[in-house]
């Protein structure tokens, strides 16, 4: 496998000599996130620096897979970018382990790395913790096509700066990441899905007020008039639970909770709301395994990520909640809004509740969908680029087009 | 600027008071809890409000003097190590707690809180802050997030940097930078990880906004004796392969138990080779139900003795030798010098008959607790500081202890951090280009070095003088060749 690391290298360092942009990319599922990806030789609106636009490669890492090293007692996984999320689960699950920030997946082809280049987390981020905490340890190519590792396979690691975690959710633009090492745990003995009629004031008082408690809840999502509530653990500890907060247990709650994972939920596909969805909300919303195919033409999707306590946000279009209530998203018909009040609005908004929002998935034009950062932030956040990547080769204004 | 011009510099910005210069006012902050390493500052400055601190780095900067910022002092590495020719910042006075949020179930804080304050505001709310490292009586919060300190909790619950959500924090220019946000991530990089556990290098922190826990219904402990430490590993390992995340696991080898059990009577088994101690919290049934497993587990395991606590005292009984641990090395020894590795687990039995053979070579004693559940060792190397060249011999003996951590696939630091004291070994763990990334971090930070110079990251022409080997993957460079 030291040939394909080699190749990256070579190609890097082709690219640095040429100042050509270098797009990574493994299984492409992700392809939809971020400020728009420049396609293979054709110049789109991003432009950095003096770029020639015409010159825009794959590195395409989808071929650097396996699982390098795995000890389930250890709690420790270690795999090559390039490995798929399912192979990666299929192999936890053996174990009775599992990734515990639920990644969605997006698609089948969906890498390790993209996972953690992008570093979204799914519904048990709010118990569990998001991708950047189960990050231990990576190995990367940085800017010049050097070999480097950081962090390591054990659980507590003070030494040097945390690069791992940094490199998380970067979107791509500090370095290639060849392997990355992950804590796993162990899959909960039962989980149990509960649903509440409610209204939204009312479900963001019950999430927050429930998450103060010690109960075992793993999820939780509000839509349409319905608090859906996952609890995992114990037996005994999951049926205390549920006999204290009441609601309906559900049958078809994996299924559900995969809809809201991979984003196949109708809410996603930007079809009306209302009761007419509520069948699809139980056992026949699985498409888990199939691919994703995106929210229907001009609908804006937002993720708004918020304090969550935070009371229902008065915004167009229709909203879906979930982590507690810290996450909002945000569907919106874009075709007959005014984008740019949209965007303010709803950018206005996330700041005014201690977070951010970002433009998740949209057909228009992709171009800032990040929250603006602070000059001061923008300006150490340019500094770090030019460090990892003197040339700025790697995904040039994928996540800001300053860097 | 010398240092009668800079003392006069600071006192147009703090009152006269806060501006230390003469050294008997100097003393108390020579070191911190690593007391081998002393040094006076040239000033000590103790600004009470986060502008006061905006104005003492401007003027650091302006005049290019080093800056170390200190929490209360409890570090174990080294890293609040006053500079000769600089400013030791005291974060000490901006100790309030601004909000308790118990709804969001947040804490705004100041650097200089103790940790365990933050606990006891929380408290009438059902609510704690989660990481507590065994100094939590006395360690500052701002000094946690500089360590991205852990404890005895958390591979369940998680270091500093998973129970933070948001700093201020003060940059060798004296911007302010918001990192984090109050929702569960930020936009752009993940500048909260990268400034937690940066040991005071690339900022000074002015507050910090902690994730409190709901106290758990109840929690109860397993004492496990075990007459073999191999047995005693397994034993760790089985409990986490029958899908358990224990609250705490804590070992401690036969002259920690017996150095403890003098101390605090616990009730601890003398003849054991290895004590191991299992936390279980949850709900009561929970409990009931994994004490129950732990108990049949280590059964299987080959335990000699096994006993769970009967009530909340037995269990602080049980936990009470364990936390004495560093008082009791104190107390058998003139001086102790603890270590700080993290290895896999299941390289536990090797590394501690290396240990045992590294004892006998130096002719010192070597006490061993282990954070068992997330492979932190801390062995501790007694020794007299009054006897000559017994300080170099415990230093060296620790220095071989780093090495085989590194070779066993760990790291030469789990919580303490690298200050200045495992500064060489930095040069052992990491490559020239590795480093090199380490020293671009520091500068988009703090391009001209002012930031607590010398510490955290070795520069390149050290690890050169200091012709560390570097092991790689636990691979040595020229494996042919003896070590000893």
């Amino acid at each position: 496998m030291q040939y394909l690391i080699d190749q990256f290298a070579d190609a890097i360092r082709m690219a640095a000599g040429r100042n050509a942009a270098l797009h990574i990319r493994g299984g492409g599922t992700k392809d939809f996130y971020g400020n728009r990806m420049i396609k293979c030789g054709k110049p789109a609106s991003v432009t950095h620096g003096s770029h020639d636009e015409s010159e825009v490669n794959i590195l395409d890492v989808a071929s650097y897979a396996g699982v390098v090293d795995y000890e389930p007692t250890e709690l420790v996984i270690t795999a090559c970018s390039g490995t798929r999320l399912a192979d990666l689960e299929a192999e936890l699950f053996k174990h009775g382990q599992m990734l515990a920030f639920e990644p969605p997946r997006f698609g089948s082809g969906a890498t390790l790395g993209g996972c953690i280049a992008t570093g979204l987390s799914g519904p048990r981020r709010a118990s569990a913790g998001a991708a950047r905490d189960f990050v231990l340890g990576v190995r990367m190519l940085d800017g010049k096509g050097d070999d480097l590792s950081f962090g390591g396979q054990v659980m507590k690691n003070v030494a040097g700066y945390d690069v791992s975690r940094l490199m998380t959710g970067s979107m791509g633009t500090l370095g290639v990441l060849l392997e990355v090492s992950l804590k796993v745990l162990p899959t909960p003995a039962t989980e149990l899905t509960l649903r509440f009629r409610m209204r939204e004031a009312e479900a963001i008082e019950a999430m927050n007020k429930w998450a103060g408690k010690p109960l075992p809840i793993s999820a939780t999502c509000f839509c349409d008039g319905e608090l859906t509530v996952r609890l995992s653990g114990a037996q005994p500890a999951v049926r205390a639970a549920h006999a204290r907060l009441g609601g309906d247990e559900i049958t078809g709650g994996g299924a559900f909770w995969e809809s809201i994972r991979e984003q196949t939920h109708l809410f996603f596909q930007g079809e009306k709301g209302g009761r007419e969805d509520k069948g699809h909300n139980g056992d026949k919303g699985d498409k888990g395994d199939k691919e994703t195919k995106g929210n229907t033409p001009n609908k804006d999707l937002w993720r708004l990520s918020i304090k969550s306590t935070t009371s229902p946000l008065v915004l167009p279009g229709k909203q879906l909640i979930e982590w507690g209530g810290a996450l909002r998203w945000l569907i919106i018909d874009a075709a007959d809004t005014d984008a740019e009040a949209v965007r303010s609005a709803v950018r206005q908004a996330a700041s005014d509740a201690g977070g951010h929002a970002m433009l998740f998935r949209s057909d228009g034009p992709r171009t800032d969908v990040f929250h603006p950062l602070a000059p001061a932030m923008m300006k150490i956040s340019r500094h770090l680029k030019e460090k990892f990547d003197p040339k700025g080769i790697f995904n040039p204004g994928r996540m800001y087009p300053q860097i | 600027m010398n240092s009668f011009e800079l003392a006069a510099r600071l006192r147009t910005v703090l009152p006269s008071n806060s501006v230390l210069h003469d050294t008997e006012d100097l003393k108390p902050y020579e070191c911190d809890g690593l007391s081998a390493y002393r040094q006076l500052p040239m000033i000590v400055a103790l600004p009470q409000t986060e502008e006061e601190v905006v104005e003492v780095l401007r003027i650091c900067h302006a005049s290019k003097t080093p800056v170390v910022a200190r929490g209360a002092g409890t570090g174990l590495s080294g890293g609040a190590l006053p500079h000769p020719k600089g400013v030791l910042l005291s974060l000490a006075k901006l100790k309030r707690i601004l909000k308790i949020d118990p709804f969001a179930r947040t804490a705004q804080v100041q650097p200089g809180v103790r940790n365990l304050a933050i606990s006891e505001a929380a408290a009438p709310y059902g609510l704690y802050y989660a990481p507590d490292p065994s100094s939590q009586i006395a360690c500052s919060i701002g000094g946690n997030v500089a360590e991205n300190s852990g404890g005895v909790h958390c591979l369940k619950y998680g270091l500093t940097v998973h129970n933070i959500l948001k700093l201020r924090v003060i940059t060798i220019d004296g911007e302010i930078l918001e990192v984090g946000g109050e929702g569960l991530d930020a936009p752009g990089y993940d500048l909260l990880a990268l400034m937690t556990g940066s040991e005071g290098m690339l900022g000074v922190v002015t507050e910090v906004t902690v994730k409190l826990t709901p106290r758990p219904e109840k929690a109860q402990v397993v004492m496990a004796a075990f007459n073999d430490i191999r047995k005693a590993g397994n034993a760790v390992a089985n409990v986490i392969a029958a899908g358990i995340i224990p609250a705490g696991m804590e070992m401690m080898d036969k002259i920690t138990t017996q150095a403890v059990e003098e101390y605090v009577h616990a009730g601890y088994n003398l003849d054991a080779a290895a004590i191991l101690l299992c936390e279980s919290d949850g709900t009561t049934e929970e409990v009931a139900e994994e004490i129950e497993r732990i108990g049949a587990i280590m059964n299987r395991s080959g335990a000699t003795e096994i006993k769970a606590s009967r009530d909340e005292a037995e269990r602080l009984r049980f936990w009470a030798g364990r936390k004495a641990a560093f008082p009791a090395a104190g107390r058998v020894s003139p001086d102790y010098y603890c270590m700080d590795g993290t290895i896999p687990r299941k390289r536990l039995a090797d590394v501690l008959s290396g240990i045992e053979a590294l004892s006998s070579k130096y002719g010192l004693r070597c006490m061993n607790v282990f954070h068992a559940g997330d492979g932190n060792l801390h062995p501790l190397i007694l020794y007299d500081a009054n006897r000559p060249g017994e300080l170099a011999l415990a230093e060296e003996f620790g220095a071989q202890i780093l090495q085989m951590c590194i070779k066993a696939g760990g790291t030469i630091t789990g919580e303490h951090g690298v200050g200045i004291e495992k500064i060489d070994q930095m040069c052992s763990q990491f490559e020239a280009s590795e480093l090199e990334i380490f020293h671009a971090i520091k500068a988009a930070f703090d391009p001209e070095e002012l930031l607590n110079p010398g510490k955290a990251v070795p520069a390149l022409r050290r690890c050169a003088e200091h012709g560390a080997m570097h092991v790689h993957r636990g691979e040595e460079k020229f494996p042919e060749l003896p070590r000893f």
